[in-house]
């Protein structure tokens, strides 16, 4: 079968492209690149108006499958990507049982085949059980397809361990991806402590919780020369040592969420708690070093942290409600209509932190329009515009803080392996 | 008046009191004015007028509270409301409903107004937001505790004679004091000058964006006040880490009459009890001071009568949701 | 709502002789003014109670107790109200226990206000008698209520408005009758 994408704008950072073209999928990969291609047969999707990408790549969400189905399960999670235009996403091993060996791994990765519409990469935990004390048997994951390993949510404390993982994680090329979390100093916090937390009157979480870590995690990474990952940067005081620290050659790379991109801890005072996440958003200042960290290159690439609820984790007192934001339904919107459309970001940039960004990351062949690659693809409608309605949302988690707000600027087809998965609001299954 | 969302909105068109940080000047005078008469029927033989007579208010109170919730109950029926306590350990909460179906069963039993108390900042908000019972808070967490500050406002304007541009002292636990917030948004509103004094670990950062003085110093915060307020100090931060020892603490912080020679000679001194003796507050000043934290006591009966009257006393027609 | 021009139902003069009228009746009816207390519903009861203490005073030699009584708490109309009215201090510093206490008003007209003053001043104590003495009587009354002492009767209709104007707070003695014009 041959799918022929006509006349829209091409935009693939990998190759250097943005032009108007056409692209030629045929049996699941690209066949050709081109202007005014002829394709006897081929299905024709009119692409005039709208931008034509590398199918984007989501590197931190959380599908919550095994042992947490209610808040969201694969099935449910990938239809959540697939509408947010994302072809990959990679999902975080704080499952039940954790992702710490090869047989809940390959478990996930099967469960996605039969049920999931997206490509699902798998990440083990750096330890087992994510208890912080023994390394996981990452060969073994390596083997199962995981891509990276990480402890996310429950970062290793013990120093001695990450130096450990990462040395050893290094042996395969295994990137580390570090939620920076000081647990002491985050202990019971709810929201960013400043100005606002002594209005709001709750405890606050220091932005020395995350800077502490990070310092941690860059002086591993020198001292052992392998790769660390530095999960959701929030604050000022991150990017500005993680861009200290790539200057020097370390080989430190991070990610940013849209909601850190774009709002503030001013907004918990409506004790909303979808406005609870972990780091929890940060004052205007740390908006502004993000934005910046994106436009020299600091941050390598978007990723949601999808962190789907059940609704009463959510309808609750803001101490009891539980971190995270659903994700995946929003970001390339809220990136296109908050970043794009205001020109703080250009198209080209903006694409490249959602495909080559991190692809390269975590070595995997995705992220451009090679010709002989997946095809995956994510076509943008750069004008469309929509209200955010999380009743509408195909992940089961309706949390988020941008409930509400109408955006410009929406995926509009996204397709995985050739196959049309995501189509105007609509997910296609056979 | 105040703005909220653009409107101008008046007292009796409040669904709810949360805190005062967002309750204007004008209003708070309006309470005040109002707790006067308030007061005078607390001196009565008859203690009751029957302007509520119908009306169901309902207090709820998930932190332990003596002063507090009889002082809402009774102002209740001072003013002929129907007025009833939620045993909060002894309902479903404790078998684990949760808060908002708590509320909802409340509701549906016909309450005009609940009077809450959380431990948790923001539950108030919360409930208010799903109920159309009215909502007054009584306390939430490191939040607010709006009529406390109302009784301390009422309190010092007796004693003063005005608020305006006094010089207000208050001392302890910042970090975790709701009175202290509620206090520091009320005084402030009339051009008082505000110190807040207590250990730098007690203290938050960035407190003085709140326009307030921040000391670490007693002596030096006293220098020249009208007025004192003393914070309840609790052991439990003694535990978590955040100074050393109670001993320690009372050294540096407790207020005596000795201390009190830093201040104007008429300094009125107030504790929204109960005292810690020998902590907060030495013996000997505690029972010098023992009349004024009394009178407190009678002023917060008469300023929640004036607030329950002016919430629940008129149409429901008029009110801002 | 549009007023027609208003007209001058009393003017000071007439309104000091209705006064020193009410004055002599209180004297003769409790025979003396011994055991007798004025208490004016505020507001503008207020100010005619102080006066008509002092025409007593005048007539008798004798200075006899007044105070001031807040009815707000005591309405029947506050759920139907969209505004609180102001609520302002009773101001009555006697024991008015067996006095003949006289509730001085400005208008009597529903009775709807003296009932209210009736309940507030049987919760302050428990006087021998209470009577009543009103500037104007325009009728219509809703309740079982009738004026002991009366400055004028004016027969009205329910669109008219009747205004007591009293210089202590209104700058100028005067009673003015309105009607509302019809649209």
């Amino acid at each position: 079968m041959k799918l022929l994408i006509r006349g829209g704008r091409v935009i693939d950072p990998a190759n250097e492209i943005d032009a108007i073209m056409d692209v030629l999928v045929a049996d699941g990969k690209i066949e050709a690149i081109a202007p005014n291609i002829q394709a006897e047969g081929a299905i024709n999707i009119d692409a005039a108006g709208k931008w034509v990408c590398p199918g984007f790549i989501d590197m931190h969400v959380h599908l919550r499958e095994p042992g947490f189905e209610y808040k969201e399960d694969i099935a449910s999670g990938t239809r959540a990507a697939a509408a947010g235009g994302f072809t990959t996403v990679c999902c975080m091993p704080n499952t039940d049982p954790v992702i710490d060996n090869a047989a809940v791994a390959s478990f996930v990765r099967e469960r996605a085949q039969k049920s999931g519409v997206v490509n699902v990469l798998p990440i083990g935990s750096i330890t087992k059980k994510q208890a912080g004390r023994e390394l996981s048997e990452m060969a073994e994951l390596v083997e199962a397809g995981c891509v990276a390993v990480s402890d996310d949510g429950l970062p290793v404390a013990d120093s001695a361990i990450m130096r450990n993982a990462l040395q050893y994680a290094d042996m395969f090329g295994l990137p580390v991806l570090s939620h920076c979390e000081d647990l002491n100093l985050a202990r019971d916090g709810q929201m960013h402590e400043g100005y606002y937390s002594i209005i709001y009157g709750l405890k606050g979480i220091p932005a020395a919780a995350e800077e502490i870590m990070v310092a941690r995690d860059i002086i591993l990474a020198q001292t052992t020369g392998a790769q660390v990952h530095i999960c959701h940067v929030s604050t000022a005081g991150s990017i500005d040592m993680i861009r200290d620290a790539q200057e020097r050659g370390v080989q430190v790379s991070c990610e940013v969420t849209p909601h850190h991109l774009i709002l503030t801890d001013e907004i918990v005072g409506s004790y909303d708690a979808d406005t609870k996440v972990n780091p929890p958003l940060r004052p205007l200042e740390d908006v502004v070093a993000l934005r910046e960290g994106l436009l020299d290159g600091t941050i390598d690439c978007i990723a949601t942290d999808h962190a789907p609820h059940h609704l009463e984790s959510k309808d609750c007192e803001y101490n009891l409600a539980a971190f995270g934001i659903s994700g995946l339904e929003t970001a390339v919107a809220l990136i296109m209509d908050k970043l794009v459309h205001p020109q703080i970001l250009d198209a080209e940039t903006m694409v490249s932190l959602f495909t080559i960004g991190p692809a390269d990351i975590l070595g995997i062949n995705k992220g451009s329009l090679d010709v002989g690659t997946d095809a995956d693809i994510t076509i943008v409608d750069p004008e469309l515009v929509r209200e955010v309605n999380p009743r509408e949302f195909y992940s089961k988690g309706k949390n988020t803080p941008f409930k509400g707000m109408v955006l410009k600027g929406w995926p509009w087809m996204t397709i995985v392996s050739g196959r049309v998965v995501y189509k105007e609001g609509k997910i296609i299954t056979e | 008046m105040s703005k909220e969302g653009g409107k101008t909105v008046k007292l009796e068109q409040r669904k709810d009191l949360l805190g005062l940080r967002d309750v204007s000047r004008e209003e708070i005078e309006m309470i005040l004015s109002t707790a006067t008469p308030m007061k005078d029927i607390l001196k009565r033989d008859i203690k009751k007028v029957p302007t509520l007579r119908g009306k169901a208010m309902v207090t709820v109170f998930y932190e332990n509270s003596t002063r507090t919730r009889t002082s809402f109950e009774i102002a209740g029926k001072y003013l002929s409301a129907d007025t009833v306590n939620l045993a909060v350990s002894t309902s479903s909460v404790a078998k684990g409903e949760s808060l908002r179906d708590t509320v909802k069963t409340i509701e549906a039993m016909g309450f005009d107004l609940m009077v809450i108390r959380h431990g948790m900042s923001g539950t108030p908000s919360y409930v208010a937001r799903n109920t159309n019972m009215r909502i007054i808070n009584a306390g939430d967490g490191a939040n607010e505790h709006p009529t406390q500050a109302l009784l301390d406002l009422y309190s010092i304007k007796e004693a003063k004679g005005s608020l305006e541009d006094l010089k207000v002292v208050i001392v302890g636990d910042i970090l975790h004091s709701r009175v202290a917030r509620s206090n520091i948004y009320g005084l402030s509103k009339f051009g008082c000058e505000i110190r807040v004094v207590g250990p730098a670990t007690l203290m938050p950062p960035e407190i003085e964006k709140l326009g307030v003085k921040a000391y670490n110093n007693l002596d030096q915060a006293l220098r020249g006040a009208d007025v004192i307020n003393v914070l309840r100090i609790q052991r439990e931060r003694q535990v978590a880490g955040l100074f050393p020892s109670l001993d320690e603490y009372s050294n540096l912080y407790m207020l005596s009459p000795e201390r009190l020679k830093n201040a104007r000679e008429d300094v009125l001194v107030l504790h929204p009890g109960p005292m810690n003796r020998g902590v907060e507050i030495s013996s000997a000043l505690a029972d010098s001071t023992t009349a004024v934290v009394n009178e407190q006591v009678t002023n917060g009966v008469a300023v929640r009568m004036a607030l329950l009257f002016l919430m629940m006393g008129g149409s429901k027609d008029e009110i801002t949701y | 709502m549009r007023l027609e021009p208003k007209k001058k139902l009393m003017d000071d003069m007439g309104i000091k002789r209705a006064i020193t009228r009410i004055a002599h009746e209180i004297i003769e009816r409790n025979k003396g003014v011994e055991n007798v207390a004025l208490i004016g519903i505020r507001r503008r009861g207020g100010p005619l109670a102080q006066r008509l203490a002092e025409r007593i005073e005048e007539i008798e030699g004798i200075k006899i107790p007044v105070g001031i009584l807040d009815i707000t708490l005591y309405r029947d109309d506050l759920t139907t109200l969209a505004a609180q009215p102001q609520l302002h201090r009773t101001e009555v510093f006697f024991n008015i226990n067996d006095m003949n206490v006289v509730l001085v008003d400005d208008v009597l007209f529903t009775g709807r206000t003296v009932r209210a003053a009736l309940d507030a001043l049987i919760d302050i104590g428990r006087p021998r008698c209470i009577q009543l003495a009103v500037l104007v009587d325009r009728g219509h009354r809703e309740l079982p209520i009738k004026a002991d002492y009366v400055g004028k009767n004016v027969p009205t209709s329910h669109t008219e408005v009747i205004s007591v104007l009293v210089s202590e707070i209104d700058g100028k003695d005067e009673v003015v009758i309105q009607d509302i014009l019809k649209e």
